[in-house]
This record gives structure tokens, C-alpha cells and sequence, in this order.
């Protein structure tokens, strides 16, 4: 199963089992730019999978008056970044009404996912990674799968879980990641980091697309490429790097972070949104502080650069394998 | 001079439609027979009470009885009582923050709920202390709130703009975003199959220039959605009268393909008869309606606004004087032999007493306890592993 098919049948479980889940949004109906939603419709009705406008406020303010009524809304909002005029209704309304109620009400049964990172040519309004900009609105979850089974697992998840979830889906693994997905309906905690590669010397902190990224540069520094191997120190073609997918950025798992970085005593973060008071920032502020003593070389963050992503640049924009084996490198001959 | 003759022609025309679109007369309403206080009568209202666009307005004739119309001063007076008590406290420095009074727009609340049903659900701007009271909550469960104490209907977290009922979704602080949750409420009631229920979605003329106001009525009339949007028109979006901040003044006319209905929200005869046909509407299965409720608010847009900077002291006594809903349907009750004004000052004084012991009991409420300082953020149980405090050292382990 592929990314986008593992999506649809995540929200197929969920409408099969829960009477009272719709999913809604811009050209769902016909099965999303992404085939996310493909032939739901037909399959549940057109009732229960519909479209609506181009109006990503709209959308989520009425998944919110829906939820708040004790029903399941699965909302789409087309790219990432199209999340921002729905900014307010997300971070005001979504994020707070179970606070500011004093418990009455909330949106919890809503779930707004949306296609985010980059896929090498979407340019300024199809590539971006707004992650960042919900971490600090407490209310609400932000979750980013990396693969076709844990998109299952945890799109199950966020839509079942009782408070609002915004789920990123990064799109270039819609269709160049594929597993093995277990058809039933199974559940990934959110809340959890998962760790993918053990190791002991240094942190590899990321989430969605750059994963990937991620372990092509651990292989390009234990074993380098003719043309790389001489900026690889032989030194450090043996050292061990402990590769962390976040999975949840909002709340994110303090824990299994701080644990890891006080074995390592390194912490590298990628991300592909900027760096400046991208997710990273915030990560690395908490780290710095709970690690302080065990760090042995300042807190690297490997990210997008603080420009807008240009279509004509969009390769060098992402953090890729080389720029993040060489953040490992400096990390660990610091 | 073929064009300027055309112009002063229409000037007349113009000038009249102007005059008939701010009608808020509160006394107007005529009976048809004799009102008798035992049994319902038939009252006309102004000629001038309603407006339609693509749709027919309501009936000028309008049923009432001697109960109703009683039940209605009674509210009315108690929803003004409580205000003032709001606007007291916070005049004492005791209520905080921000702090939106309805004194003045008594009839709209009052009215809406004279003829909806406990199923209905109300969702609403910052402007919302009577809604909560009359959807079920208590006027010291409002003042509570505003005083920011346990008692408070949402624990003292909320404040002047987050206080809700079962039926009521709320006031909601930012300016316009309640309307698409209206259309998410109507559609929810909608896809459980529930005929018969309305939502009733209020916002401001302010909010009517809003972007997701019109993105929800494109949603609304797409999908025959059973909401019935509430233009509440006091004439002044905070301190910017509707001329100067509206291209299009006649609020009812905006839903574009919605039909829409201009009500004279002073007279409370009126509102009642502007819902029982919104709730006709609905239950014929014609989706949704825009009504605009031309209303007039007697203080500042909030606590801190004086009210007096864009608009004269005689404008506003004027209406206090001569058009005011809680005086109007006095007068109805009285002409009309339904009470004596020593009954009617009984039920006023009953009102004031009610909401002078609530204001203490509200008063006498504990401030919150510390540990709801962190509830409700996420759901219990599902809460991240800490929280940041105030301070440094203080942090809270779920």
C-alpha cells in the first residue's frame, strides 16, 4: 500500500465503524488532488464525503460547530499551506474551546489533515512545512507520519483521539513510500517517538520526508561515497547515530529525546521548515535545558533556510543527505 | 439636466427607503381585537416592521397572550438588571478584562428565545450574558463568570465572552468566527436527521464584513443548511458607524441568494414573530434565512468604550426616551389592560432584588482552584507529560 492509499484506508475504518464521521473538504468527493479520499464517496455517500468550497476557514470553523456536536469531522484542508487562513479558527477556536467552556465543549472529534513538506517543485505555496507555527497552541496535537503503516496507525489515532488533531501528511511519500498495511483497523500511540536506528553517539532528531534523508546520510557517514569521502573524517565513519522519528510534534515526547540525548550527549534536529523558531528552536531550548550537563557539542538544527521557498531552488531549500551528514560531522568533532 | 432631473426625482425615494430601513419604534404595535388577559388576541404590528428580500415577510398579525407577553417583561427587565449589576462590578474594578453589555438590545435575546425550542441551539458574538442566562443558565452563574470565579459557568475560566449551556454554544471573542461553527452546528443537526431545529447563528454589523461570514453563506445556501443567520445591527461596529464601514447598510439583502428579512429588533412583538417564522422556514425545509435585527445598544461597544466619542449624548437618550424594547412592551401591556404599572414595577423590583443577591452570591463564589488552572487543555488523560507554569519552578506533571 502506498502513503495516500494507506490515508483512505484509515478514514474507510473509520467511516465503516463510526456512523457519525463525514470527511469534507476541497474536491474530496471526486478523491482529493491526492486520491487520499478516492471512491469514498461512492462508497459511503455523498452525504458523508462531500465538498465544499475553496474556503479553508469556512471549512474548519464548520468541522468545529460539527464536532462540538459530538460528531466525527474529518476536515481537508488541500495543501499545508493553505492552513493559514484557517490559522485563527485552528489556534482560537479548535485549541480552546474545551479551556475557555470550563470543560463543556470541545472540538476533540475533529481531525484536519493536510498534504505538507516539499516535492521538490511545488515552489512557494506547495512545499512549505507550517508545523511550527502550532507549537504553541496547547488545546490542540500536530502529528507527522513518515510511512504508509504509520499513516494508518496514526491518522486512526488523531481521528479517534478526544482532542483536536491537525495530521500532516508529507506528500512525496504519498506515492514513493510503500509497505505491507495491515488492512484491520490498528491504532499507533500518539504522544510517542519511535526509535528507528539505536545508537550511542550522537541524536538524530526528525520527522515525515527527511527520515529518509536522515538515513541516507547515517550511510553516507559510515560507509562514504567516493566523492564524499574525503570530507568524512575516517575517525567518525564508525560512529553510532541513534535515529529518532518525533512522529508527534504537538505534544512531543519530551522523554524518550531526553533520555536519548543523555546517553549521546549530541543532539542533531532536521527539519524542513525554516530555522528560525521552527519546531527545532523549541526542541533544542528544552533539551539544552534538561541536558545541559551530559551535551557535548552545542544542539545542531539542520533546516530549511529563513527564505522563501523558490520554486527554482526548492533542492537546496530541504535539508538533503549531504548537508545533514555534514551537521553530524561538525556535531561530532566538536 | 435630464440626468439631475432623474436624481431629485429619486431623491424623495431614496431618502423615504432610508427612513423605513432604521424603523425601531417599540411602542407601534396596534391590536386587531379587544386583548383580554385571559385568552390570546390578535395584535398588527407597524407597517413599517419587516422588510423581505427574495422572499415575502413575515405577517404583520401576530398572536399573543397575556402569559407571553408577561414572561417577556419579566426576562427583559431581569436581563437589564443583570447588565447594569455587570456594568456596577466592573465599574468597582471587581469585573476584569473585557466586558460587552446587551443593555439596550434586550428584545432580540429575549425575543429569540420567546419562540425557539430548548432543541434549537444559539451560537453568538461577545454580546452573550442574556443567552446564557435564558438557554439555561443562572445570573449568578453569568456574574461568576465575569467576576472570574469558581461558580462562573465555565469555573471562572472563561470570562465575559466563553460562557455556554447545553443548548447555547457560546459567545465567542473573536469578531465573526462564530458563524461557521453556527453552519457546522445546523449541519450536525442536519445529518442526525433532526427536522424541526434550527441553529441560530448571531453576529454583529461589524462582523458582517468578515471573509468566513460569507464563506458560511455560501456553505449554508449550498447545502440547505437549517441555519438562520442573526444579524444583530446596533448601528456602530465598535466605535465606526454601519455607514462608514458597510458599502451595503441593509445587512438582510447580503447573503447574496439566501433570502433575507430587515426586522425592527426594538419591538420585542416583532422578534417574537421574525422567529416563529425562521422556525417555519425550517421546518419547510428551505434552509437557510439572514434576518438583520436593527437594535440599538445604549452603551459603549465594551467596558473601556464610553460610547459617546461617534455618537451624540442626545442620539442615545433619544432612543433611551422614545424607543426603548423594555418601555415599548410596557406600554403594550398596560394599554392593552393586560397589567397595572404597580405590577409590572413589582416584577421589575423582583428582577432587581433577584439579580442584587445573585451579584452576591456570584461576589462571595472562590476564586478557582489552582488545578483547573491546567484542565481542560487537552483531554483528561491524554494530556502531554508537563505543563510550564507561571514561574520557573513551576510545573505541572499530568
Amino acid at each position: 500500500m502506498n502513503t495516500y492509499q494507506a490515508v483512505r484506508d484509515a478514514m474507510s475504518t473509520i467511516l465503516t465503524k463510526d456512523d457519525s464521521a463525514v470527511v469534507f473538504g476541497e474536491d474530496v468527493g471526486f478523491g482529493g488532488v491526492f486520491r487520499c479520499t478516492l471512491g469514498l464517496a461512492e462508497e459511503f455517500g455523498r452525504e458523508r464525503v462531500f465538498n465544499t468550497s475553496l474556503t479553508e476557514q469556512g471549512i474548519v470553523g464548520f468541522g468545529i460547530g460539527f464536532a462540538s456536536m459530538g460528531q466525527t469531522a474529518i476536515a481537508e484542508v488541500q495543501f499545508a499551506d493553505y492552513i493559514f487562513p484557517a490559522f485563527d479558527q485552528i489556534v482560537s477556536e479548535a485549541a480552546k474551546f474545551r479551556y475557555r467552556s470550563g470543560g463543556q465543549y470541545n472540538a476533540g472529534s475533529l481531525t484536519i489533515r493536510t498534504p505538507t513538506m516539499a516535492v521538490g517543485h511545488g515552489g512557494l505555496y506547495h512545499s512549505q512545512s507550517p508545523e511550527g507555527f502550532f507549537m504553541g497552541a496547547s488545546g490542540i496535537k500536530v502529528v507527522i507520519p513518515r510511512s504508509p503503516i504509520q499513516a494508518k496507525g496514526l491518522l486512526i489515532s488523531s481521528i479517534r483521539d478526544p482532542n483536536p488533531v491537525v495530521f500532516m501528511e508529507p506528500k512525496i511519500l504519498y506515492r514513493s513510500a510503500v509497505e505491507q498495511v495491515p488492512i484491520d483497523d490498528y491504532s499507533i500511540p500518539l504522544g510517542q517517538a519511535e526509535t528507528l536506528i539505536p545508537g550511542t553517539d550522537v541524536t538524530l532528531l526528525t520527522w515525515g520526508t527527511p527520515v529518509y534523508h536522515c538515513e541516507t546520510a547515517i550511510n553516507f557517514l559510515n560507509a562514504p561515497p567516493e566523492g564524499l569521502a574525503k570530507h568524512v573524517p575516517e575517525s567518525l565513519r564508525k560512529a553510532r547515530v541513534e535515529l529518532i522519528d518525533l512522529r508527534t510534534i504537538l505534544p512531543w515526547d519530551v522523554k524518550t529525546v531526553e533520555e536519548s540525548v543523555n546517553r549521546t550527549g549530541r543532539l542533531v534536529i532536521v527539519h524542513e521548515a525554516g530555522k528560525t523558531a521552527g519546531a527545532g528552536a523549541e526542541i533544542g531550548a528544552e533539551i539544552q535545558q534538561r541536558c545541559f550537563l551530559r551535551l557535548r557539542a552545542p544542539i545542531q538544527r539542520i533546516a530549511g533556510w529563513d527564505v522563501p521557498n523558490g520554486l527554482a531552488y526548492e533542492k537546496f531549500h530541504i535539508p538533503d543527505p549531504v548537508r545533514i551528514m555534514d551537521g553530524l560531522i561538525e556535531t561530532l568533532s566538536y | 439636466m435630464a440626468s439631475l432631473a432623474t436624481l431629485s426625482r429619486r431623491a424623495p425615494r431614496l431618502f423615504r427607503s432610508l427612513t423605513r430601513s432604521v424603523q425601531t419604534v417599540a411602542d407601534s404595535t396596534q391590536p386587531r381585537d379587544a386583548p383580554t388577559p385571559s385568552k390570546p388576541f390578535t395584535v398588527r404590528l407597524h407597517d413599517d416592521t419587516f422588510q423581505g428580500y427574495k422572499t415575502e415577510p413575515p405577517s404583520l398579525d401576530v398572536e399573543v397572550n397575556k402569559d407571553l407577553l408577561m414572561d417577556m417583561y419579566q426576562k427583559m427587565t431581569l436581563m437589564r438588571r443583570m447588565e447594569m449589576a455587570a456594568d456596577a462590578l466592573y465599574r468597582q474594578k471587581l469585573i476584569r478584562g473585557f466586558c460587552h453589555l446587551a443593555i439596550g438590545q434586550e428584545a432580540v435575546s429575549v425575543g429569540i428565545e420567546s419562540a425557539i425550542t430548548p432543541e434549537d441551539r444559539v451560537i453568538t458574538s461577545y454580546r452573550c450574558h442574556p443567552f446564557a442566562v435564558l438557554r439555561g443558565g443562572t445570573v449568578k452563574g453569568v456574574l461568576a463568570e465575569l467576576l472570574g470565579r469558581q461558580d462562573g459557568m465555565s469555573n471562572g475560566k472563561g470570562g465575559s465572552m466563553h460562557i455556554f449551556t447545553p443548548s447555547f454554544f457560546g459567545g465567542n471573542g473573536i469578531v465573526g468566527a462564530q458563524v461557521p461553527l453556527g453552519a457546522g452546528l445546523a449541519l450536525a443537526q442536519q445529518y442526525t436527521g433532526k427536522n424541526d431545529v434550527a441553529t441560530f447563528t448571531l453576529y454583529g454589523d461589524g462582523a458582517s464584513n468578515q471573509g468566513q461570514v460569507f464563506e458560511t453563506f455560501n456553505m449554508a445556501k449550498l447545502w440547505n443548511l437549517p441555519c438562520i443567520f442573526i444579524c444583530e445591527n446596533n448601528k456602530y461596529g465598535m466605535g465606526t458607524s454601519a455607514e462608514r464601514a458597510s458599502a451595503n447598510t441593509a445587512y438582510y439583502t447580503r447573503g447574496d441568494t439566501i433570502p433575507g428579512i430587515q426586522v425592527n429588533a426594538m419591538d420585542i412583538i416583532a422578534v417574537h414573530q421574525s422567529v416563529k417564522f425562521a422556525k417555519q422556514w425550517v421546518s419547510d425545509g428551505k434552509g437557510p434565512l439572514l434576518m438583520e435585527y436593527v437594535t440599538y445598544r445604549y452603551g459603549g461597544h465594551s467596558m473601556s468604550d464610553p460610547g459617546t466619542t461617534y455618537r451624540t449624548r442626545d442620539e442615545v437618550q433619544k432612543m433611551r426616551n422614545t424607543q426603548d424594547p423594555i418601555r415599548g412592551l410596557q406600554k403594550y401591556i398596560e394599554d392593552w389592560g393586560l397589567a397595572s404599572e404597580d405590577e409590572l414595577k413589582a416584577i421589575d423590583k423582583a428582577s432587581k432584588s433577584e439579580v442584587e443577591k445573585a451579584t452576591e452570591e456570584a461576589k462571595s463564589s472562590p476564586i478557582p482552584d489552582m488545578n483547573d488552572f491546567w484542565s481542560d487543555i487537552y483531554y483528561k488523560g491524554t494530556e502531554p507529560t508537563h505543563m510550564r507554569g507561571r514561574e520557573r519552578e513551576e510545573v505541572h506533571y499530568f
